[in-house]
């Protein structure tokens, strides 16, 4: 009877003849009209006008017509959810049927039923097939419960039926305990905040025992929601992996990477000198490597996993490179990602074989597998620095291929190369001046219009490579048209006399011709600089470059901690959080690793074996134009911007102090006070990367004043992404001092999980200016005369309209002594003492409707005069 | 949790669809078809992401599995899945092709329904299955039937069912080996490892407790300090993975292999070695241009084992470029063709003995191209079959118990049988 094959199309004729068979009263016949049904339904057809006669079969001895018409009504029932009503007898009934099969059957089906009336009537026979003595029935019921929370989340908790679900992890039977763990997972998943799976170590070993007797799927669950856990301490998590260890050696490689997540997650909390640490980072090496005899589409998913692992501990597979070569019948998805694992493992031990692999590779037919075979040479040369120089004759061999995109990717990889090793390799440029023409790609165009500027003084005919590439400035990218304006205005700086005219036009070209912002304001600053100060920009344009970092594309370290707690799953594959590809609240919980209890609660230092400060940095993709901008090129020449900014407009404000973009989504304002007594710094952190920040602290450098932080930096939870936290630091002035040019310069370096950064502020110095510092009238007197006149500084505080000066003044620490009134112009006299104990003394001169004043500043260090003539303008214009 | 499970044919016609998930509509259907079936391009990894919706797929010959998730699943155990409903449904109707399955779609519904509860995998055992899923129709079953069903299929051996009996006890053992190679054209190892499996077939009574010892090296090396020295003969196993019926935690602690088998055949055990293998064959190329429109290709293979034993099978495939003209070839044993289809030379040898050497030499003629890309200059890959374990992995005992029927582990007659395959056998030219 199987063997009928079906046409799949239905007309209306035919749903009659269906109906007519449906009524048959031949039981066959019956049974065949609705196999009619379901492969009408299969392929998209609409069937639901059978309904009533569908559901009139239900009623049957015959398990297969059963299956089939719950099928059916699993699909239409909430299309017609009033006669669906008309099936909840039968289910009723077969859930007291005496076959375990057919209770376990109507429990299933019910459960996908998503009609409310039916639900009402599925949480009595639930209840008591939670309870069956069949296992089979309960592990279906327990299943079933998570249905039923996605269909009606509340009725599931009124009805008590989470906490006959957690009676279920303690079953007899391995695969009911699989099942409630699945369940009770996913349930809590959507209360992240419940203490719904209530982990503790009486569970966990209940856990721990079902572990070896369910089947692989259960294992895999158990083992899903084991990773959620965090032991106590670090022997509980020894004993933890140590029963975990034996799974390495499933079948199922689900089963393997489940368990290689637990205990990389694990790991973290054993201490490294422990020799059980080593033993358990040498057991995880051959099962990873076995990983990659699966399946290709396996393999696939173990491969990205494995990136996250190289990234995340090198050492567990540094010697087992050569697992990695790529297979000429590999899947192109497997090809790609074993190179990107290559890389990674490269090292100065294997870069001979490595190179010869690349080559190898760099021949073959699929496009992007040789571009990154290409690429991938060159990472080579800046990783490891022995294998450079056969890294770049690898790489002119190719160029010499003519490949077109062959010698793009390898210009686009040498410009890197001479980033990192500057005054080394420039022999080579007439061969790559050779391919200019063949260029059509704006990553390699860009590459290539960079190394001509920068080696503008060896290229002779560098004008008229560049000027080949204006004429056709407008139909450039952005990021072309960036780099042909930086590197024109590097060739003027280097040979003004014969390229005016050049960088006339290229100038005018960016700031009058273009509707681009980036491409403008880069234009303009050239301008300015250009028509200033032409030494300043001789300086600021050629300034020497940072140099790059070894490593590129890697995963930031909050990424990765979240992404090695997922592993085996998508987001591992995607390697994005699940935040990014899954709708709603769930999985939305941000995942961390444990911190190693004892020695070290900075996550970043137990984890990657390297202190923060250590992390390499990231080259900013050639995409990413501002960070271009502010990075690459141009280092010095926003930096005082920014801090005139500072001196000038008062600081009040809250000020940038370092831009997101130089700080890897960091962005840090602020402003100093003081208040009763004591110096705060203001911080505002605004977190504007994609993944949360942690562990902030803060040091400075040594200042003019001493100023140190009094305290950490109180920053207790972790900053999310678009999240903005405003801290006061209180500081002390018991530091060590150095004096700075600005006297009032603060050098601050702020730390997080990701990286540590410096920037430079400057701060009023009125802050330092202490709450005893008037002096008596004698002494002042007498101080004044002892100062020598050599000391005192003049000022001009103009357009200033105050009634009452003193009394502003006071409220800055600046204490009025004495007044007196000559010819109609006050005289006002004050102290200031600086937190070093530095005395300032002022003469204030205020003419009737005159709104210029004039203030002499008398003190034994007549640096701080300048700082203090600032405050005083700050106070008195506010 | 897997949303949903829809097998289409070649052309993107969905064959079977269901759906377990409410936040996977309709339209996951088509817009796998449309993304994936009929994008233009070659599709560029296995797990697709359209509109917030991952798609899974594997193909077997021209048919499509694809499971489809709105959640953050576990991708491996989605794969592994796919694979294991490829076998059961190969285990119930033979060959996966778009005929079969529309035959046999109420009975993949009936086992989608079983083997997936709500996207969570439940018991995939065919042993399992075929007790309670049958094409026959489930005949009415006594109550103690019923429950022995459910409890095999949900208990701690759910791949065995009690009350198996056999007038011969009799097992078969085969060592499967696959010898992997990627040689350099001057013969250096780039990479070689035998990724191997022991496959059981085992037709025993009652519910039989096995103990299965091969030379593992760090058995031999524990037994070697007790007593007697060591032989030299063991080998050192890089990984090995195990069936499900096999004690984990015993093996993790002891070593040792225990397990009670299902009935019928399964897949012991896999496992991978790379140290001391033994490589059957050599190949030697030798390619010489000679101008721009001829090729010399000089091919000699040596086979290395011992000379009593046999090699069949033997296939050595030398690539051609693609504007070869002219193919001309002399071997001195066994059958060469040149075939443009495939753009190789194709050489056959039925059987080779241990210690020999074979040659072919073939000269191509090439077309004048302006093609500028060079000639990738695919590897000579080779395919062989030896009957002994190239890993050098013996089989030492296989112990059978059955306490309470009255048969010994004498009274089982036991076969054991080793083959030796190519895997991917391939030197560089």
């Amino acid at each position: 009877m199987r063997s009928v094959m079906f046409r799949f199309h239905v007309c209306a004729g035919e749903i009659f003849e269906l109906k007519a068979e449906l009524n048959s009263d031949k039981k066959e016949k019956k049974k065949e009209a609705v196999k009619k049904v379901i492969a009408s339904m299969t392929v998209g057809k609409d069937v639901s006008a059978l309904f009533p006669d569908v559901v009139n079969c239900m009623q049957t001895d015959n398990l297969e017509l059963k299956k089939l018409v719950y099928l059916y009504l699993m699909n239409y029932a909430k299309s017609q959810p009033d006669m669906a009503i008309m099936a909840v007898n039968t289910f009723v009934k077969d859930c007291e049927d005496p076959n375990p099969l057919i209770r376990a059957l109507a429990v299933r089906t019910m459960g996908c039923i998503r009609v409310d009336k039916i639900t009402e009537y599925l949480c009595e026979p639930l209840r008591k097939c939670l309870k069956d003595e069949d296992p089979y029935v309960r592990k279906t019921a327990a299943v079933c419960v998570a249905k039923l929370h996605d269909i009606n989340a509340q009725l599931v908790e009124d009805q008590g039926f989470l906490d006959t679900l957690k009676d279920l992890i303690s079953d007899s039977n391995p695969m009911v305990v699989a099942n409630a763990v699945a369940a009770l997972s996913e349930i809590a998943e959507s209360h992240p905040n419940s203490n719904l799976l209530d982990l503790n170590p009486q569970s966990i070993n209940k856990l721990l025992t079902a572990l070896n007797e369910c089947t692989e799927w259960g294992q895999i669950f158990i083992l899903d929601c084991l990773a959620n856990y965090t032991p106590r301490d670090d022997r509980e998590s020894q004993s933890i992996c140590e029963r975990v260890t034996p799974r390495l050696s499933h079948a199922n490689s689900a089963v393997v990477l489940s368990a290689v997540k637990v205990l990389m997650k694990f790991m973290e909390m054993l201490p490294k000198d422990l020799d059980y640490y080593g033993t358990l980072l040498k057991k995880l090496a051959p099962p990873l490597v076995t990983l990659l005899s699966a399946e290709p589409e396996l393999q696939y998913v173990a491969l990205r996993n494995i990136n996250l692992i190289v990234q995340k501990r090198p050492e567990i597979l540094k010697h087992e490179m050569k697992v990695f070569f790529v297979k000429y019948n590999d899947p192109i998805y497997v090809k790609l990602e074993k190179l990107d694992i290559m890389i990674r493992l490269a090292s100065q031990a294997n870069i001979a074989q490595v190179l010869a692999e690349l080559k190898e590779y760099a021949t073959e037919v699929d496009v992007d597998f040789v571009r990154k075979a290409v690429r991938a040479i060159g990472r080579c040369a800046i990783k490891v620095e022995q294998s450079a120089e056969r890294c770049v004759s690898t790489l002119l061999d190719l160029i010499q291929t003519k490949v077109n995109y062959v010698v793009q990717e390898a210009i686009v990889v040498i410009k890197d190369i001479f980033r990192k090793y500057p005054n080394k390799y420039e022999s080579v440029i007439a061969t790559l001046c050779e391919n200019l023409d063949s260029l059509d790609e704006p990553e390699a165009r860009a590459a290539m219009i960079w190394i001509v500027g920068e080696y503008a003084e060896r290229i002779d005919n560098a004008d008229e490579l560049l000027e080949s590439f204006l004429e056709g400035f407008h139909d450039e990218s952005t990021q072309v048209q960036l780099q042909l304006l930086t590197a024109i205005v590097k060739l003027f700086l280097k040979k003004p006399t014969e390229t005016q005219e050049l960088v006339q036009q290229v100038l005018s070209l960016a700031t009058q011709d273009s509707d681009n912002p980036d491409l403008r304001d880069r234009g303009y600053i050239y301008w300015r600089l250009l028509s200033t100060d032409p030494v300043a920009a001789k300086e600021v344009v050629l300034a020497e470059k940072p140099l790059i970092s070894e490593e590129t594309d890697l995963i930031e370290p909050t990424l990765l901690e979240e992404l090695i707690c997922h592993i085996g799953t998508l987001a591992s594959v995607y390697h994005k959080p699940p935040s990014a590809f899954v709708e709603g609240s769930r999985g939305v919980m941000h995942k961390r690793l444990p911190a190693q209890g004892t020695e070290c609660p900075d996550v970043g230092n137990a984890a990657g074996g390297s202190a923060p400060e250590a992390a390499p940095s990231i080259i900013p993709s050639q995409g990413d134009l501002l960070g271009d901008l502010l990075n690459l090129d141009l280092p010095a020449v926003l930096l005082p911007l920014f801090n005139t900014n500072c001196s000038s407009y008062g600081i009040l404000y809250p000020q940038v102090w370092l831009p997101a973009m130089k700080a890897k989504g960091l962005e840090i304002s602020g402003t100093f006070a003081r208040r009763a007594g004591v110096i705060q710094m203001e911080l505002v952190l605004t977190n504007k990367a994609m993944s949360v920040m942690t562990d902030f602290a803060i040091q400075f450098n040594r200042n003019s004043f001493g100023l140190a932080p009094a305290g950490p930096l109180q920053v207790l939870t972790p900053l999310g992404p678009n999240q903005t936290i405003e801290v006061s630091l209180p500081l002390s002035t018991v530091g060590p001092v150095m004096k700075m040019d600005p006297l009032n310069n603060l050098q601050v370096a702020v730390k997080n999980n990701i990286d540590v950064f410096y920037f430079s502020c400057q701060y009023p110095i009125s802050m330092l200016f202490v709450e005893d510092g008037k002096m008596e009238r004698q002494v002042f007197l007498a101080t004044w005369k002892d100062i020598p006149n050599d000391n005192e500084s003049q000022f001009q505080i103009q357009d200033c309209h105050l009634n009452s000066a003193s009394n502003k003044l006071q409220g800055s620490n600046i204490f009025t002594i004495a007044k007196r009134t000559v010819e109609g112009q006050d005289m006002l006299y004050m102290s200031i003492k600086l937190s070093n104990g530095i005395w300032v003394l002022a003469e204030l001169k205020v003419q009737a409707g005159n709104p210029n004043y004039t203030i002499s500043l008398k003190c034994r260090a007549p640096e701080v005069s300048q700082c203090v003539f600032q405050c005083y303008e700050a106070v008195l214009k506010n | 949790m897997i949303g949903g499970l829809f097998i289409y044919n070649h052309k993107g016609e969905v064959l079977i669809s269901r759906v377990y998930r409410d936040d996977i509509g309709r339209n996951a259907v088509d817009a796998f078809r449309v993304n994936v079936i009929h994008a233009r391009q070659q599709v560029r990894s296995p797990v697709t992401n359209i509109a917030r919706t991952s798609f899974f797929h594997v193909k077997r010959s021209n048919i499509w599995l694809a499971a489809v998730t709105k959640q953050n699943v576990n991708a491996a155990m989605v794969f592994e899945f796919l694979y294991k409903m490829c076998d059961v449904m190969t285990a119930y109707f033979g060959k996966i092709s778009e005929e079969n399955i529309k035959n046999n779609f109420v009975l993949i519904y009936e086992l989608l329904d079983e083997i997936l509860d709500f996207g969570y995998p439940q018991n995939s055992e065919t042993g399992a299955l075929k007790t309670f899923i049958t094409q026959t129709g489930i005949k009415s079953q006594s109550k103690e039937e019923q429950s022995q069903i459910t409890s095999q299929v949900t208990g701690q051996i759910g791949w065995r069912r009690e009350g198996i009996k056999y007038r011969r006890n009799e097992l078969f053992l085969d060592v499967l080996e696959s010898v992997n190679l990627l040689m350099s054209p001057q013969g250096q190892v780039l990479s070689a490892h035998v990724s191997g499996r022991v496959v059981m077939k085992s037709y025993l009574s009652g519910m039989p407790e096995c103990k299965f010892g091969m030379n593992d090296k760090i058995v031999i090396d524990k037994q070697g300090k007790g007593g007697e020295g060591a032989t030299g003969q063991s080998i050192a196993i890089d990984d090995c993975t195990f069936h499900q019926c096999v004690r984990l935690s015993k093996f993790d602690a002891e070593r040792s292999i225990s397990f009670i088998p299902p009935d019928g055949e399964c897949e012991l055990m896999r496992y991978r070695t790379t140290k001391d293998i033994i490589l059957p064959f050599r190949v030697i190329p030798l390619v010489r241009e000679v101008g721009r429109t001829k090729l010399e290709v000089k091919v000699v293979i040596k086979s290395n084992f011992k000379p009593s034993l046999l090699a069949q099978k033997i296939e050595v495939r030398i690539p051609t470029p693609l504007n070869t003209s002219g193919v001309q070839v002399i071997c001195m044993k066994g059958k060469a063709k040149y075939k443009a289809s495939e753009n190789a030379i194709v050489w056959k040898i039925k059987r080779m003995a241990g210690m020999k050497e074979s040659q072919i030499s073939a000269e191509i003629e090439l077309l004048p191209t302006n093609d500028k890309k060079k000639w990738a200059r695919p590897p000579i890959s080779m395919n062989f079959e030896v009957p002994f374990a190239p890993s050098g992995l013996k089989v030492r005992y296989l112990k059978v118990f059955e306490p309470k029927l009255n048969y010994s582990d004498h009274d089982v007659i036991k076969w054991v049988r080793y083959i030796g395959r190519s895997g991917i056998y391939e030197t560089r030219c």
